[in-house]
């Protein structure tokens, strides 16, 4: 008996017992969707969780910080030189690994005034117009400055979605987007001209969130106006939200404007507040900054007073956290559909003790135990593929559901890799809860089987 | 050579600590062609000898051989093959699967025997078209008749052309006219060269054949052949040595009837 005579065979009987059968696939069917919905929850988490990575700069990006020094090099305190231009240069020259550089120089205590009122943003730095590339930074509106803005050291700002909000007032409140370009605002003391405006950065989540609201509108709240207190902060909004409160000034601009009165002389301080590197390739981490230290520590006379900082840890949490999630919903879906295996062996025993007779006029003219086993275990794994088919299908309803019930949740991601592994495992399912039903079958006695009433 | 030798074979049960000689040293041999019919009430043991001779089941003692071929040493697939090429099976309750179509039904040995779909069908129709079934072809057994279904299943036994058909109880589960037809048909087959073994415990039914062996006890107790005889229809005493049969069984067998 030929293979395809088998799965023929196995399809016959599905079809004699339609209801059975669709009962038995059951099973199958929820434990393909519910492991191929799970995975795809915990890719939606991944994506929400690595897009937040993403948005700081990716694994890429290394930061060059000031650092105490190490305390073999305490006496040597006085003559540290701290991170300046003479470091990016010489990284641009030297250092092969290194894709891009961005000097960055941070105004402390930064406020930012308009009128009445006052906005003090994260971070407000001078900078290099590259910043916009390493950063992940998109300007929606207006211009980034230039290279000439930063040669003449002019008065002009680039402010996110939330500098506007505190002193323009947000979309939310006036009901219409105001884009402040042209406006004036004043930096610690200094006039600035907003030149550009970055796009308003959210994760997917929260920018679904603000759709949904935007299309069924708050209902009026009853009683006086107040506030309604602190609901707590969205997981990966913070981010979202120190990114929006973003100030690019050119970095001569920052130098002349805001570091010339620091010291006792009239030479401004040319000490950068950090260093951004991007390096050619996450795989080539540890050799750029290798090569970057190298570097440095020609500049800085062999004094170790700066420090990498990379995004690695946040990458293992990330890494970590995936894994276990997957592992622990995995499990329980994995579980579901070894259920609903032994629900298929149930059923293929009570099938063949239904059909002992047909058995026994099988093997009596001429069916080998061979080919008995194969008829019992094709039809429980034809009943398996089918469930597993139809819980493919089944899987894209589930999250459709979970997306309706919960529209709050990361956006979950069905991936193909996650399909093929249900669909391999719910045949591996069929196979093995065939074995012992096919096993049976193929060992009972014609004449013990014909005699069966 | 015979087409089957059964020499010296025995079947023994384990009940408990008692030991049942279900077949107890049977000698026996059927040549190719023949017409036998193989008689004895139930528990006699003509069922065993029938499973024996049909390679459904292995003697305790003694040798088989059919067609040649030693039946003791085989492996259960080399008995499913030598089932499925070498012997064809009537049963009384016809034993058609209730899922499949008469066509579907003849062609299941041959689906074992791993033919061509289309050698199949042919096959098939030509021995649906020697029982007279070939225009029942697309029904299922339970839209037949007893008899219809007897044929189909004399069919299938056929189907594969085997060396030699076993036939247990074909007529029990039919009227008489219906059986007579039946018994009818194995005769026509039995002409056309079938070598055919009737299993009956109805003396009637196995008169019609020429060599009859009755069963007692697990021991051939008479062996009845007509052919040998002639027309004195001599009874032969049983090929077991010092067993004289029992006057009883003589009547039994009502050859006068004949």
């Amino acid at each position: 008996m030929n293979f395809a005579a088998a799965i023929s065979l196995g399809l016959k009987e599905i079809l004699a017992h339609k209801f059975r059968s669709l009962l038995t696939m059951l099973g199958i069917i929820l434990g393909v969707s519910s492991l191929v919905g799970m995975s795809a929850i915990v890719k939606g988490m991944e994506n929400g969780m690595r897009e937040a990575l993403i948005e700081v700069g990716g694994l890429e990006r290394v930061q060059v910080e000031p650092q105490e020094l190490p305390a073999h090099q305490r006496h040597l305190d006085t003559q540290k030189v701290g991170i300046t231009m003479t470091d990016v240069m010489a990284l641009k020259k030297s250092a092969s690994l290194v894709k891009m550089i961005v000097p960055e120089m941070r105004l402390s205590r930064p406020t930012l005034s308009r009128s009445n009122k006052v906005f003090n943003p994260f971070l407000v730095a001078g900078t290099w117009p590259n910043a916009l590339e390493l950063n992940q930074h998109v300007v929606a509106h207006g211009r980034m400055f230039n290279e000439i803005d930063d040669e003449m050291a002019r008065n002009v700002c680039v402010i996110g979605t939330a500098t506007r909000d505190e002193l323009f007032g947000s979309p939310e409140d006036t009901g219409r987007e105001i884009i402040p370009i042209g406006e004036q605002v004043n930096i610690n003391g200094q006039l600035f001209t907003i030149i550009g405006m970055f796009k308003h950065y959210e994760s997917e989540q929260q920018r679904k969130l603000r759709e949904l609201e935007k299309k069924q509108p708050k209902e009026p709240q009853s009683g006086p106006s107040r506030s309604r207190g602190w609901g707590g902060r969205q997981r990966g909004g913070f981010i979202f939200w120190l990114k929006n409160s973003t100030v690019y000034i050119p970095l001569n601009t920052m130098w002349m404007k805001f570091r010339a009165s620091a010291g006792t002389n009239n030479i401004p301080d040319p000490r950068l507040s950090s260093l951004s590197i991007k390096v050619a390739s996450v795989g080539a981490l540890e050799n750029a900054l290798q090569q970057s230290r190298n570097v440095l520590m020609q500049t800085h006379l062999g004094i170790e007073d700066f420090a990498f900082r990379t995004q690695e840890n946040w990458s293992e949490n990330i890494t970590l956290a995936i894994r276990n999630a997957r592992l622990s919903g995995g499990i329980i879906a994995i579980i579901s559909l070894i259920v609903g295996g032994i629900g298929i062996m149930n059923i293929m025993f009570a099938s063949i003790t239904e059909r002992i007779r047909e058995i026994g006029i099988r093997k009596a003219i001429g069916a080998t135990t061979f080919s008995v086993f194969m008829q019992v275990l094709v039809e429980s794994t034809v009943i398996a593929l089918i469930g597993g088919v139809a819980g493919l299908g089944a899987s894209y309803g589930l999250v459709a559901l979970l997306g309706a019930v919960s529209p709050s949740d990361n956006a979950p991601v069905i991936t193909l890799a996650a399909m093929l592994v249900a669909f391999s495992f719910s045949a591996v399912v069929g196979v093995v809860a065939g074995l012992l039903p096919a096993l049976k079958a193929s060992r009972l006695d014609p004449i013990q089987a014909l005699r069966y009433e | 050579m015979a087409l089957v030798e059964l020499r010296g074979v025995s079947k023994i049960y384990q009940v408990g600590d008692e030991e049942i000689r279900a077949l107890d040293n049977i000698n026996l041999d059927i040549e190719s062609g023949e017409f036998i019919s193989i008689i004895g009430p139930s528990g006699s043991g003509k069922s065993t000898l029938m499973h024996i001779l049909g390679c459904l089941d292995a003697p305790s003692h003694g040798t088989v051989k059919l067609d040649g071929i030693m039946i003791q040493g085989a492996s259960q697939t080399q008995l499913a093959a030598i089932r499925n090429q070498k012997i064809g099976f009537v049963f009384q309750f016809f034993n058609l699967l209730a899922k499949l179509n008469v066509l579907q039904n003849v062609e299941l040995p041959m689906i074992y025997a791993g033919l061509s779909g289309k050698e199949r069908r042919e096959r098939a129709m030509e021995a649906l078209r020697l029982v007279g079934m070939d225009n029942r072809a697309k029904h299922r057994p339970m839209q037949l008749s007893g008899g219809q279904q007897q044929r189909a299943a004399i069919a299938r036994a056929l189907v594969n052309q085997p060396r030699i058909v076993f036939a247990d109880e074909p007529t029990g589960n039919l009227d008489s006219h219906t059986g007579e037809n039946i018994l009818n048909l194995f005769h026509e087959l039995s002409r056309k060269g079938h070598t055919i073994v009737l299993v009956t415990h109805d003396p009637e039914i196995a008169a019609i054949t020429p060599r009859r062996i009755e069963i007692r006890d697990g021991k051939i107790a008479t062996t009845v052949d007509v052919t040998l005889a002639g027309l004195d229809r001599q009874v032969h005493r049983s090929l077991v040595v010092g067993q004289s049969p029992p006057p009883s069984s003589l009547s039994d067998l009502s050859i006068s009837k004949e």
